[in-house]
């Protein structure tokens, strides 16, 4: 037996995207729902710590700097129109939000806050001390409550279900607490299911972001852009790779090499450890591979900031490092190194969040949206500034929720035979019936994530690149033979991994087919074979298509430059 | 070192469904942490163990567990402060909340508590075109409870909770508290009258496992008094609730001790004659277990009682 559902625009993914997207469709009208594998506070927006920029002009403030340091941190990647809407829209939402009851930091007037953060020369960041997502993500969901609108909790979506004509008609998957299958059926869906950190080893993201946003979408049509961009952050801690927010550098912490050099003034003397965080990783990349680390990383020094600021402003990293290090930040510097981040790219949309063109510059699939780190406008370009990936979630979420309640007005109730559930059905127990070998899920899995990470991390080059490559199709091949232990339909985690790695292997692919392709240094992909940035041949994004037979199709779009010409990046 | 996890399975799925512990014996290092342990077992040992984890740093709020008795996040316990002498660590789902399978616990009931007390800022007056001026004291006062995750652990530790399950409890308690301290919400009022009801906010017994467990340092029962002083402030109408405070309080200032009897007569009131004679059982069995003194049940005033109500005045001019 299965049921189905009816609404006119779904979510998938409750993080700060989805639920911005949620919300703003539901104010316009629409019945929406939220599907999501996670409850929503358990979402991966809480792990962003630092805040949210927003040049505010009763501030003095200048929106078209905030854009241009975007553009210039992107490393002109990023199109220009899609960040001038960022920057402007993005006063008007840190004042929705803090209506809505975030309880950002204030000054001593009682006015709102900011600190600093890298790649910008004001202060321009909105902050909850340094659990900013969170603080956020618990308010949104408050907001959520409050409109009361049905959230599919701990639902694994399994893929995207289209119409005769192709266009986006729901979302299939199955309730994770009884096995139980659905198709829900919808006019618009939005996809807004964070990023895919996961895919490398180590991580600072949360075991949850496994791309399945990504790879459903492009599975079902959708492009993949700029997929070679991934940001690895410059300090994230020794062992397992959590996070240790940018926020310390915004409040003044220096970073060290084993001689107690602040080694960023060889590499941006005028930004030092602000610069934009593609320059600081490799900056703490180089000293550790040049011998100048301890045990494989830099140090990060906040002695001299003081009790009381740690106290106020860098909580939560205080308490991380003490329960996961055992170092009192105020006594000691930490040992941090660069760690996988954040991934630029994901699914193409244009501006409103919509993940088809009707002018023919490239394809997509009609009804379908996305938003949040799933998505790919491109507004982070080569590299995203600090603080503007919450600006991101609220600004896009809120376009792309909008959007898709105004198409979900016009277009008819989509049209799905409901044998299309059955067939879903069946291809999840024919990998759950498959027989237990050797091999495991979580060693492929494992290997994978070190494969990426080895040779598409802060450096990398063609063999490098060609050895993932191989790596990934002989893993692919394991992955179709894999079994799956645990046979139950009550809360199969040990099922919900093995589709999980399904999703994570579609979008190594693109990465390393993508990066591949981009013969040049640009932001965060840099080529030890291809040193400089090429804007004769390359101020252009990589698209991949997924083809039936399984192949990806490779196109290009040029950059859409507004009023920033490409220039000499220097920090 | 070799540790052997003592970990309670269950899975509805087999039969007979009933809960069973099942060892597992890892070799584990310094600085790993239960959750370390227990992806490890699902990994290399038993694929079917089944868990809620995610971020792996003390932030989502997925995993907590009963690690030796008490509700904790899987990833913030290291296993050595853990292991027993013998190298035993218990690992359990969290109580007071019906079990899934394995680890995993249902958590509709958490919610549906968090929803009562109406979680969303309700502001008074015309939304400002700017934002809402408040003090920079106010809000870093509430980064305090808003750094709560709602992970569970002191819902499934809580005593009272235990014993009545009406109770809306100290995750919701405290999730209150952040709109009552909030100087943006107008409802702080019909709030509080809310919280005045049955199950709400008088109905916390004190045992402080809410606050022993709590992984993020948000204090709920500290948040509860903080409610039940507000609201005794606001003169919410009188309950069993507030009367037991105030006539605590003045017994204790007339006598300079705890006058039981008269505590009970006070908080009920004597029109309330069935809620008194349903204590005489009890009475009965304190009388019979030598509980009553031998001085009788009522109580004198001790002497020297002006120390007494010197201590009063003093915590009157600076509370």
């Amino acid at each position: 037996m299965t049921t189905a559902y009816e609404y006119d625009v779904l979510v998938m993914g409750a993080g700060l995207a989805g639920m911005r997207a949620a919300l703003a469709a539901h104010e316009a009208g629409a019945r929406v729902a939220i599907m999501t594998k996670v409850h929503p506070v358990r979402s991966h927006s809480n792990a962003a710590q630092g805040g949210i920029n927003a040049a505010m002009t009763d501030r003095g403030d200048d929106w078209e700097e905030h854009a241009f340091e975007t553009v210039k941190g992107s490393d002109y990647l990023a199109d220009q129109d899609a960040v001038e809407i960022l920057a402007q829209e993005a006063g008007r939402e840190i004042l929705t939000l803090e209506h809505m009851g975030v309880i950002f930091n204030r000054n001593e007037e009682g006015r709102l806050g900011t600190r600093r953060f890298g790649g910008q020369k004001r202060a321009r960041t909105f902050f909850v001390s340094d659990f900013t997502g969170q603080a956020m993500l618990h308010v949104l969901f408050e907001q959520l409550m409050k409109a009361r609108v049905p959230v599919f909790e701990e639902w694994f979506v399994t893929s995207l279900v289209k119409d005769a004509d192709g266009r986006c008609a729901g979302l299939i998957g199955f309730e994770i607490r009884t096995g139980q299958f659905a198709l829900v059926k919808a006019k618009a869906v939005i996809v807004a299911s964070g990023g895919l950190g996961r895919v490398f080893e180590p991580s600072t993201n949360a075991l949850i972001c496994t791309g399945d946003g990504m790879a459903i979408a492009y599975r079902a049509g959708a492009a993949l852009m700029d997929m070679e961009m991934v940001q690895y952050h410059p300090t994230t801690l020794k062992g397992k790779g959590l996070l240790i927010t940018e926020a310390a550098r915004g409040e003044g912490a220096y970073l060290l090499n084993r001689d107690g050099e602040r080694f960023m003034k060889r590499y941006a003397p005028n930004m030092m450890e602000l610069a934009s965080r593609d320059v600081v990783s490799r900056a703490g990349q180089t000293e550790i591979n040049e011998g100048r680390g301890v045990d494989g990383c830099v140090l990060l020094d906040c002695r001299h900031l003081g009790r009381r600021l740690i106290h106020e402003r860098l909580r939560q990293i205080s308490d991380e490092v003490h329960s996961f290090a055992g170092i009192d930040l105020t006594k000691e510097p930490v040992p941090i190194r660069p760690g996988m981040h954040y991934q630029m790219g994901g699914i193409k949309t244009d501006v409103d969040g919509r993940c088809w063109d009707r002018h023919g510059a490239w394809a997509g699939v009609p009804g379908l949206f996305a938003a949040g780190e799933t998505a790919c406008l491109s507004l982070h370009g080569g590299n995203r500034l600090g603080a503007n990936s919450l600006l991101d979630t609220v600004v896009f979420g809120r376009r792309a929720g909008r959007c898709a309640a105004e198409y979900a007005r016009e277009v008819p109730t989509p049209h799905v035979p409901d044998s299309t559930v059955g067939m879903e059905q069946q291809a999840v127990s024919a990998l759950l019936s498959r027989h237990a070998n050797t091999d495991s899920v979580a060693t492929i899995r494992h290997e994978m994530g070190v494969a990426m990470h080895t040779h598409l991390g802060v450096f990398r080059d063609q063999e490098g690149m060609m050895t993932a490559k191989e790596t990934l199709e002989a893993l692919h091949d394991r992955y179709s033979r894999v079994g799956v232990q645990d046979k139950g339909q009550v809360f199969n985690t040990s099922l919900i991994r093995a589709l999980e790695l399904g999703f994570m292997l579609d979008c190594a692919e693109t990465i390393v087919r993508s990066a591949l392709l981009r013969r040049e240094s640009r932001g965060a992909h840099f080529r030890t074979d291809y040193l400089h940035r090429d804007d004769a041949q390359w101020l252009k994004h990589i698209l991949v298509y997924h083809q039936p037979d399984g192949s990806p199709r490779v196109a290009y779009l040029p950059v859409r430059l507004t009023r920033w010409e490409p220039k000499v990046r220097t920090y | 070192m070799i540790t052997t996890f003592r970990i309670r399975r269950f899975n509805p799925e087999t039969s007979p469904s009933m809960p069973y512990f099942q060892e597992y014996k890892l070799d584990t290092d310094r600085a790993d942490t239960v959750l370390d342990a227990l992806i490890h077992i699902r990994e290399t040992l038993d694929e079917s163990l089944t868990l809620r984890c995610s971020c792996r740093g003390a932030i989502c709020g997925s995993c907590a567990m009963r690690i030796n008795g008490h509700a904790a996040l899987a990833c913030k316990t290291k296993v050595q402060a853990m292991a027993s002498e013998r190298g035993i660590v218990q690992v359990e789902p969290m109580n007071n909340m019906p079990v899934i399978k394995d680890l995993v616990t249902d958590m509709a009931g958490f919610w549906e508590k968090v929803r009562q007390v109406q979680p969303w800022l309700q502001p008074a007056g015309q939304e400002p075109e700017a934002e809402y001026l408040a003090s920079a004291e106010s809000m870093n006062h509430l980064t305090g409870v808003m750094g709560c995750i709602m992970c569970g652990a002191c819902v499934s530790d809580c005593a009272a909770l235990e014993v009545d399950e009406r109770f809306v409890g100290p995750a919701a308690l405290a999730k209150a508290y952040r709109f009552v301290a909030d100087p943006r919400d107008g409802a702080g009022r019909s709030r509080l009258l809310a919280l005045n009801e049955p199950g709400g906010m008088w109905d916390c017994t004190r045992c402080m496992e809410c606050i022993e467990v709590c992984p993020k340092g948000v204090g709920a029962m500290d948040r509860i008094m903080s409610l039940r002083g507000q609201g005794i402030q606001a003169e919410v109408p009188s309950t069993c609730g507030a009367r037991h405070a105030e006539v605590f309080a003045d017994l204790i200032y007339r006598k300079g001790r705890l006058d039981e009897p008269m505590l009970a007569v006070r908080t009920f009131g004597l029109r309330n004659l069935s809620r008194l004679l349903s204590l005489l059982p009890m009475v009965l069995r304190a009388f019979v277990r030598g509980k009553v003194p031998k001085t009788g049940p009522f109580h004198r005033a001790i002497p020297g009682l002006e120390k007494f109500r010197r201590l009063f005045q003093r915590m009157e001019e600076r509370p």
